[in-house]
């Protein structure tokens, strides 16, 4: 069924008895042409890619829980094309694209509001940094304003400018970012993959990876082994573990992730405020929650929950940089496993093993990435090449030291990022 | 979380900073080839379970410990001084 307004109506008057599930609960087959191990965010855009642009039907999803039930639902639903290096930039740059026209392209709804993000600096280094961010995103072909204190007081008055341990200097503005729905882009995902043929298989987790003469020939799963000449690995958290099955060891270690959502309030915040001088940043549900980050716990972790010391500290933080917040009730946590890589930037590459591809390392980046990500990863499997847009994701880069991506410039090693 | 500092007793993680496995306890050589040291600077095995890590007990006795960690559950279940597993 196409969603519409006209749908929206005649179900209403109907008495919204004729709505159908969103997609097939389908049984696995035993053999296709791609599996895709992981039913989130990146698994279920991958499957819609190639669906769509490649034409390969064929394809089976595989989530080991049910779909969307692991970082695409864990996050603070951030979509953004503020980075700085080759690499990174025509990559986010390319997924802000496809977010912009998601909606259509899904017929679902994802809630894709481009409200704007807006970085705050603290001092007249954090303000050069933030010029040069800008024109590198202006160079790349996206937006960035470069707004003063004033600036900053007319949009964002809530903030304590008054305040002298770290006065607000203004903040780098990009008004394309925003926010979406992160549930609903994975059910728009699934729905359009589901459409167009695709296999989603739920309660479906692989416990190994079939090669044959260096060649993948299929996998092992609880519901039994399936066939397919070519398998991406897109499982985020579990990155490691299923890449161990394939006798790799990934350059990455698994941390939490925290964030944090207030009871819901009317409006008070338009745009996403990140503070520049502790780990705090900030947006509004259409619910009306405030939702709220930091950063990681920083200690390998696959608990999905965090601990006191970083809640201490973001909400620290978020009472330093807008102390209304402190007559918000905060309803509840979460925490997400955040595949780390080294330089902190991700992966989307071949393996030693024919037929068999990854896509993982996207840090705490993943959401902004799932359209992306899952076009790039869809043209890597379908063709063997790289997508222009993803060609520097490479997994070899760690070893031979070529090509790192370490946007915060704090070295290419594990607990820096 | 609490880390049993062999020197300190039972400290609050908030005096620690972790860096990582233990993998940094097994250093290759100057002379390893490059594929070991990139072995050792960025793969991990990465377990879901129990793990060992250096742990710095950077605001308390300066100590860099082994600790014995479960990822899943945040259990802490041991720790040792790092200059003891080395010997």
């Amino acid at each position: 069924m196409r969603y519409s307004g006209w749908q929206v109506l005649a179900q209403g008057i109907t008495g919204n008895r004729g709505w159908r599930p969103a997609w097939r609960d389908t049984a696995p087959k035993p053999a296709y042409d791609i599996v895709i191990i992981g039913g989130g965010g990146h698994g279920l855009a991958t499957a819609h890619y190639l669906a769509k642009r490649h034409g390969l039907t064929n394809v089976a999803v595989l989530e080991k829980g049910y779909l969307g039930g692991g970082n695409v639902g864990r996050n603070t639903t951030i979509v953004r094309a503020n980075y700085g290096l080759p690499g990174n930039s025509e990559f986010y740059s390319h997924s802000l694209k496809l977010w912009e026209g998601l909606e259509q392209d899904l017929n679902y709804n994802v809630m894709h509001s481009q409200r704007g993000v807006i970085n705050l600096f603290h001092s007249d280094g954090q303000r050069d940094a933030a010029a040069r961010r800008g024109n590198m995103m202006i160079a790349q072909g996206d937006d960035a304003i470069l707004l003063d204190r004033d600036g900053c007081r007319e949009i964002l008055p809530y903030l304590d400018y008054d305040q002298t341990r770290f006065p607000i200097y203004g903040g780098l503005y990009h008004p394309r970012g925003g926010t979406a729905r992160h549930d609903a882009v994975a059910w728009g995902f699934a729905r359009a993959a589901d459409r167009r043929g695709v296999d989603l298989i739920q309660n479906c987790e692989v416990t190994g990876i079939d090669i044959e003469n260096g060649r993948v020939t299929g996998v092992q799963t609880t519901r039994g082994s399936i066939r397919a000449r070519k398998v991406g690995i897109v499982v985020a958290g579990r990155s490691s573990q299923v890449a161990a099955m394939a006798g790799m060891r990934l350059p990455i270690e698994s941390h939490i992730l925290q964030a944090f959502v207030t009871e819901g309030l009317k409006p008070v915040i338009d745009h996403v405020v990140t503070y520049g001088m502790g780990h705090f940043y900030i947006s509004q549900s259409d619910k009306g929650g405030l939702v709220f980050g930091g950063d990681l716990d920083f200690y390998a972790s696959y608990a999905a929950r965090g601990n006191l010391p970083m809640a201490e500290h973001v909400v620290e933080a978020a009472m330093t940089l807008m102390p209304v917040i402190g007559q918000a009730r905060m309803l509840r946590s979460w925490g997400g496993i955040m595949d780390m890589s080294p330089d902190g930037s991700p992966i989307i590459d071949k393996t030693h093993v024919e037929g068999l591809y990854l896509n993982c390392g996207w840090c705490y980046g993943g959401f902004k990435a799932v359209p992306g990500s899952g076009d790039c990863f869809a043209h890597l499997i379908a063709t063997g090449q790289p997508h222009p847009a993803a060609t520097r994701y490479r997994l070899d880069r760690f070893a031979t030291g070529h090509g790192l991506m370490d946007e915060e410039g704090t070295g290419s090693q594990h607990n820096l990022h | 979380m609490l880390i049993p500092c062999p020197q300190c007793g039972p400290r609050d993680i908030r005096e620690f900073t972790c860096k990582g496995h233990e993998t940094y306890m097994h250093r290759p050589s100057p002379a390893a080839p490059p594929e070991a040291w990139d072995d050792h600077l960025h793969n991990r095995d990465n377990p879901a379970g129990p793990t060992r890590e250096m742990w710095h007990h950077v605001a308390g006795c300066g100590a860099w410990l082994v600790v014995e960690r479960n990822t899943v559950t945040h259990a802490v279940t041991g720790a040792m001084l790092a200059r003891e597993v080395a010997r």
